[in-house]
């Protein structure tokens, strides 16, 4: 029983390291999003480009990313290349979500940095990113044909989420919406 | 000077009106139950800061849209889950009790009952040691009282 007593400091201390560690590896940023395996809210916003009214409606269908980016965001720059090439690939559709930007920054952005969204919707006050529960552009749904929400991504998409977790997730979709 | 009194005196009226104005807008809302959701709602940006404090963008977008469902006559209730459902329990700083927060809520309290135990355990035994003392025969020990008192 003493042995045991004396013994207790150490393995309290043991736990608390454990539970700390933990804590030090975990990325606070990435909050678990309460959308996932939700339909993806409504919304209706015109088109960045051309003005058209756009919804919910129009990501339905088939397998979509959608993907939150502004003229601002710097991180944006740093996926944008693997967003042109997956587009370029035909994989998958690419939808944008322009965030609390101005119309002409967002266009000249897509003409320098390269466009590989099928289209924008311009969400200028921030509302339909309130909805999705943005909180740190750049960010990623991916959307099944029926238009829920099968996975979300914070920050920029790198290759290895991409190879990993991405793409194989976007197939598995595919093949459930034609099966 | 005459001149420029006058223009002071319109300027202060300016102002006052505008201000008088500006609280009119937010008369329809409670005030304190705004501050007081804001102190409890997370702001995500900046995440060790709530929405009252916090100068983020989206902290202001977030109180303007909190501003809008006050106006519409949520209840508080109503407004917290309207946050969870875009953020998340992480927006809380009050986390609900549920199977996954247990370990949170009653964590303190069953190490204080451990804490507690271990007092106890240990104040027992140290009691044995001088158990001895108890041991005394109080009549003799009167016995003994008297006898010096003679003396």
């Amino acid at each position: 029983m003493k042995r045991f007593l004396l013994t207790l400091p150490l393995l309290v201390i043991l736990m608390l390291t454990l539970v700390l560690g933990k804590g030090l590896v975990l990325d606070p940023r990435k909050v678990d999003s309460p959308l996932v395996g939700k339909p993806s809210p409504a919304f209706t916003g015109p088109r960045l480009d051309t003005g058209d009214p756009t919804s919910r409606d129009d990501l339905l269908g088939e397998v979509t990313l959608l993907n939150v980016w502004a003229s601002w965001c710097v991180a944006c720059r740093q996926e944008h290349p693997l967003l042109n090439q997956l587009a370029r690939s035909g994989e998958v559709r690419v939808v944008g979500l322009n965030y609390k930007d101005e119309q002409r920054d967002g266009l000249r952005w897509l003409q320098q940095f390269g466009d590989p969204y099928v289209w924008s919707v311009a969400d200028r006050d921030g509302r339909i990113g309130i909805d999705y529960g943005v909180y740190g552009v750049p960010e990623t749904f991916v959307l099944d044909a029926a238009g829920v929400i099968r996975a979300k991504h914070i920050g920029p998409i790198t290759p290895d989420y991409l190879r990993d977790e991405l793409l194989p997730l976007v197939r598995a979709l595919k093949q459930e919406s034609r099966g | 000077m005459r001149r420029t009194t006058l223009h002071a005196v319109v300027l202060t009226l300016t102002f006052l009106l505008a201000s008088v104005t500006a609280g009119a807008q937010d008369t329809d809302i409670d005030a304190e139950r705004m501050r007081d959701l804001e102190k409890e709602l997370r702001c995500l940006v900046c995440q060790n800061q709530s929405l009252a404090d916090s100068a983020a963008p989206l902290a202001q977008d977030l109180r303007s849209e909190l501003k809008r469902l006050l106006r519409e006559g949520k209840s508080d209730d109503e407004i917290r889950a309207w946050m969870v459902e875009r953020y998340g329990d992480f927006v809380l700083y009050r986390p609900p009790f549920k199977p996954m927060t247990w370990a949170l809520w009653l964590g303190p309290f069953v190490l204080l009952g451990i804490g507690a135990g271990v007092i106890v355990h240990l104040t027992r035994r140290r009691g044995d040691t001088t158990a001895p003392a108890a041991t005394v025969d109080p009549k003799r020990l009167q016995d003994a009282l008297r006898q010096t008192e003679k003396t």
